[in-house]
């Protein structure tokens, strides 16, 4: 509390020594945003934004930003010291079940996944990507340490920028998953601590951990990318979004009742709008007529995703949102089973095959939309001791051969990168296109196994974009009071969204060597190379000769003897 | 004889061609034991299709074929089986110059020269024996399961026996340029037929009565042109190859990779499991250590055997089978078809039947402790080594008996056949 205080004193005074030196620090602002979403299928979908949005310049040459407000003085340094222009990191637990859910608000798959978009300046990118994963593992308590050049790569089409710039070279883009990740609180603690109230005020105070990985699926994401303030994009901010997406299951967390308050959720009501919050909103999605407690007037209608629908809003910044009890307790009773929109775009993954010498992946693609076909550019990271036979590769939609217009392919170097397959597949409508490729399996150096070689080795999720067409047409304007969960990507025309569909990460089995036996193999194989120089050498250097069987021992003796004393010898 | 030879011909030809359209050659082409990164047909395609998608095949690590061989296949890559087929008959063809060329004329020498104590006629072949040769060394390798297995799995390695085979007709016909390029070419394609260079030179040197001594500038004189063939053909197509793709990618892909053995796919070598369990540290000493060995013996033994260059190709291209980075059966078929042109030495073998049971049994277990391993999953990779090590120490110890008794025959012919010790008794021989 005190804490709280003093900041909030610093703001004030900071606020008064703007109005006497008006060319002070730039403006940042804060937002905060939750969206409780019951999913069709009795769980409840929790979706946290932070927004902070700064007025500078961290790639400026000269003008090192010293004054840190809102935003985060750890990731505004990692920003200007590598000059990173976008970055996006996400961590979950769990797997994102398209079907049964719908499509999320900020899509990541399983694990760990990292991808960045440096500064035309860089020289040397490689350098820089090795120095910002190191960072970011110290920031987030992370072992994205294990991020190097045999899981990196550079894709060439599909992680375009989601902020501004217009740079098309791959050669400053990186990207990395690390399927293996966990996530536990050990990760969601720094994470609050980037925010500006911490966890002690606003929507903050109900992310705690014993409830939070309590659930289904658990994402917590960080993102940052220069914006347009306005329409015509005539000043630039740093935009730092911090999203944590949260699926409570109905039968471990809810028991079963499909009724949920934001105690059962969380164990913890809101009592407060974070003070340092321009804006601090609940909306709650009431399209399908749920029973919701305490009722309010204020609603609002948001098109995201291809779907029109409707939230009851809580404005967390008025006092009244609170009731006599200052706590606001949301209860919401879920009544009969609406009508869930089909996610237009699906996939899935599995590998095919027995045994440890070869395999097949399959990547199974989806079109739902019952008369539009859409294209959808599928992206692989295949590590390298899975050795792809990209002649192999084969792209089936309603068993007839769907060739793809667009192939991007980088083989593999041993122990150096990994496979990138990229193509750009055209999906015909209301359809299952089936992509599969053969592999082989590679025996490693047992140093390179994991402490535990047989669980397996995981291969990254593949990543499915997409701009699928809309049934309702989206929202093109461009307005500060938009929603945030409406407004992380950017909608540059009516009749479609952007979509991101993330598969199953695969688990692998490679045939391994006996671990006990490295000095016994080096004996044995010498031995045998020493046998066959032996047999040479014998033949190469000594002669035929014919056995005179030498004397025993006594007659050499009596020999000797008979020698000195000149008399014949025995034989 | 070119009756039974035409017949052989045919047989072998049915047998591939029945393989080839059968289920069998999509199992036998997945085999370890048949192929290896170096010469897998899948990896040849493989090249072939990234070069389709614009990529160099040699930008990843699946290809590893020389730039000829890219070059070849892009035009014949439908009519690869026939191409498959024909590798084999090459081998055949020499097989008859082998004999009828070198052996008898060697043969009658020796019997008009009389220089051969009187018992030892029996150790010399009467030409009646040797007419057979050509057919058994015919048959020998084309009806070898390990020859048939390699064609069908359409592995390289028939293609680089061939041109071997190339290789020792043209050194036999006494040809030194055809010899000196076709040697180039082998060497080209795997790096280890270069210590094949010793047996031809003295295979020459030999024929033009050019005495081998140091001192006398004639041997040297010949030396220097038959190297400079040699050497100069090599430069030449190794110079084709890089403007065949325009960059020097393919010698760390090739011969890099032949020589510092990254891929450690399990195949009937030594190599593979040794370089698995090794020890990061000594990883490059054990490298060196191993390809030495294939080259080193070399010298010593054209120093022992510079009077006998045809045995001496033997022994060099049995030392690159066993010992090479990546060996398949296609190897060791081709000097396992070189073995009736030594029938003679029949007699004096001490091991043979060990040897040959011991090589049997391991090429009948290779296939199910493979599929105890990867498949069954109940036996580990430990059973699949010792058959290795089996196998390759029942090669050494074929090889080496052969030397045993060429020696002892030799031997035999400069002293006699039935020795008698100082007492008068029947003598044994030892080597001391």
């Amino acid at each position: 509390h005190t804490h709280l205080n003093y900041k909030l004193g610093l703001t004030l005074q900071n606020r008064t020594s703007e109005a006497l030196t008006p060319a002070a620090a730039a403006r940042d602002e804060f937002q905060e945003e939750l969206v409780i979403r019951p999913l069709h299928s009795g769980d409840i979908y929790a979706s946290f934004q932070f927004r902070t949005l700064w007025d500078t310049d961290f790639l400026q040459e000269g003008q090192k930003v010293s004054h840190y407000r809102l935003f985060p003085k750890s990731l505004g340094q990692v920003l200007s010291k590598f000059s990173v222009r976008e970055l996006h990191i996400s961590f979950t637990q769990g797997f994102w079940r398209t079907m049964q859910w719908g499509q999320p608000f900020i899509p990541s798959p399983p694990g760990a996944e990292l991808w960045v978009w440096f500064h035309d300046t860089v020289s040397d990118v490689d350098g820089n990507w090795k120095e910002l994963t190191n960072v970011l593992s110290g920031i987030f308590c992370a072992s994205l340490n294990f991020i190097d050049l045999t899981n990196t790569v550079q894709p060439s089409a599909s992680f375009k920028p989601l902020g501004l710039g217009n740079a098309t070279d791959h050669r400053f883009l990186r990207y990395a998953t690390l399927p293996r990740e966990i996530v536990c609180t050990e990760n969601l603690t720094p994470w609050k601590k980037l925010l500006p109230c911490g966890s002690k005020a606003g929507l903050a105070v109900l992310l705690k951990s014993e409830k939070l990985f309590h659930s289904s699926f658990h994402s917590q994401a960080v993102h940052i990318r220069p914006v347009c303030q306005d329409e015509q994009c005539t000043s630039k901010a740093w935009e730092l979004r911090q999203t944590l997406n949260v699926v409570f299951d109905l039968y471990t967390a809810g028991q079963g009742k499909k009724e949920w308050s934001l105690f059962k959720m969380f164990s913890r009501t809101l009592t407060e709008a974070c003070p340092l919050a321009t804006s601090s909103k609940v909306y709650v999605d009431i399209t399908d007529n749920p029973e919701l407690s305490p009722a309010t007037p204020l609603l609002s209608q948001a098109v995201v995703l291809g779907d029109r629908r409707t939230y009851s809003v809580f404005d967390l910044t008025r006092a009244e949102t609170f009731g006599q009890l200052r706590s606001l307790n949301l209860l919401l009773r879920w009544k009969g089973d609406g009508e869930m929109l089909r996610p237009l775009l699906h996939a899935e993954r599995y590998v095919a095959g027995f045994g440890l010498q070869t395999g097949e992946i399959h990547t199974v693609i989806y079109n739902n939309h019952p008369y539009r076909a859409f294209p959808v550019l599928l992206m692989d990271s295949v590590p390298w001791y899975l050795q792809l036979y990209i002649h192999t590769l084969t792209v089936t939609s309603k068993s007839r051969d769907n060739k793809p217009s667009y192939i991007h392919y980088q083989p593999a170097k041993d122990r150096h990168r990994p496979h990138l397959l990229e193509m750009l597949i055209q999906l015909p409508p209301h359809s299952m296109t089936e992509v599969t490729v053969q592999f082989e399996r590679a025996l490693l150096k047992w140093t390179e196994y994991t402490p535990d070689p047989n669980h397996g080795f995981y291969v990254g999720s593949s990543v499915v974009s997409a701009l699928v067409p809309s049934m309702v047409a989206m929202n093109t304007n461009f307005t500060q009071d938009q929603p945030l969960f409406s407004s992380f990507v950017p909608v540059k025309e009516e009749s479609s969204y952007f979509v991101r569909v993330y598969t199953e990460p695969l688990l692998v089995n490679l045939p391994t060597p006996d671990f006990s036996m490295p000095y016994n193999v080096i004996c044995l194989t010498c031995t045998v190379v020493a046998v066959g120089y032996g047999s040479f050498y014998n033949l190469l250097t000594r002669t035929f000769q014919v056995d005179e069987p030498s004397l025993p021992l006594a007659k050499r003796l009596a020999n000797l003897i008979r020698r000195i004393r000149g008399v014949p010898l025995l034989t | 004889m070119a009756a039974p030879l035409t017949l052989l011909l045919i047989v072998a030809v049915t047998i591939r061609a029945v393989l080839f359209r059968s289920s069998w050659a999509e199992l036998i082409s997945e085999r370890v034991e048949v192929v290896s990164p170096l010469n897998a047909w899948k990896r040849v395609v493989e090249g072939l299709a990234l070069l389709d998608l614009g990529v160099s095949p040699y930008s990843g690590d699946v290809f590893h074929e020389t730039p000829f061989m890219i070059y070849l296949f892009h035009f014949v890559v439908d009519y690869a089986e026939i191409v498959f087929m024909v590798s084999p008959g090459l081998v055949f063809c020499l097989s008859r110059f082998l004999t009828s060329l070198y052996l008898f004329r060697k043969q009658k020498y020796a019997l008009e020269s009389d220089r051969y104590p009187a018992d030892c006629l029996e150790l010399l072949r009467s030409p009646k024996e040797m007419f057979y040769i050509p057919l058994k060394v015919a048959m020998f390798y084309l009806l070898n399961p390990f020859t048939i297995l390699s064609c069908v799995a359409k592995s390289t390695c028939g293609l680089n026996n061939a041109i071997i085979a190339l290789f020792i007709l043209c050194t036999l016909k006494g040809s030194a340029l055809l010899s000196g390029i076709l040697l180039a070419l082998a060497t080209y394609q795997s790096i280890y037929p270069l210590t094949l260079f010793a047996p031809a030179l003295l295979f020459f040197l030999q024929r033009l009565y050019i005495p081998v001594n140091l001192r006398r500038s004639s041997f040297w004189f010949f030396t220097l042109q038959y190297a400079f063939i040699y050497v100069g053909s090599l430069v030449v197509i190794t110079g084709l190859s890089f403007f065949l793709l325009g960059s020097w990618d393919f010698i760390p892909s090739v011969y890099g990779f032949i020589f510092s053995v990254p891929d450690l796919t399990p195949n009937i070598g030594l190599f593979w499991y040794f370089f698995a369990e090794m020890f990061e540290h000594f990883r490059l000493f054990f490298i060196c250590v191993f390809q030495i060995n294939v080259f080193f013996y070399t010298i010593p033994l054209s120093i022992k055997l510079k009077e006998h260059p045809v045995f001496l190709i033997f022994m060099q291209i049995a030392i690159i089978s066993i010992f090479k980075s990546y060996p398949t059966v296609g190897d060791v078929a081709l000097y396992m078809a070189f073995l009736p042109a030594w029938s003679h030495l029949y007699r004096f073998l001490r091991n043979i039947f060990l040897v040959s049971c011991v090589l049997l049994a391991c090429s009948a277990l290779f296939p199910v402790l493979w599929h105890l391993w990867i498949y069954a999953g109940s036996a580990n990779s430990n059973f699949y080594y010792a058959i290795t090590l089996l196998f390759n120490f029942g090669q050494i110890l074929l090889v080496s008996d052969y030397f045993y008794a060429y020696l002892r025959r030799e031997h035999h012919l400069t002293h006699g056949l039935y020795l008698k010790k100082k007492d008068g008794t029947e003598a044994t021989l030892v080597l001391k």
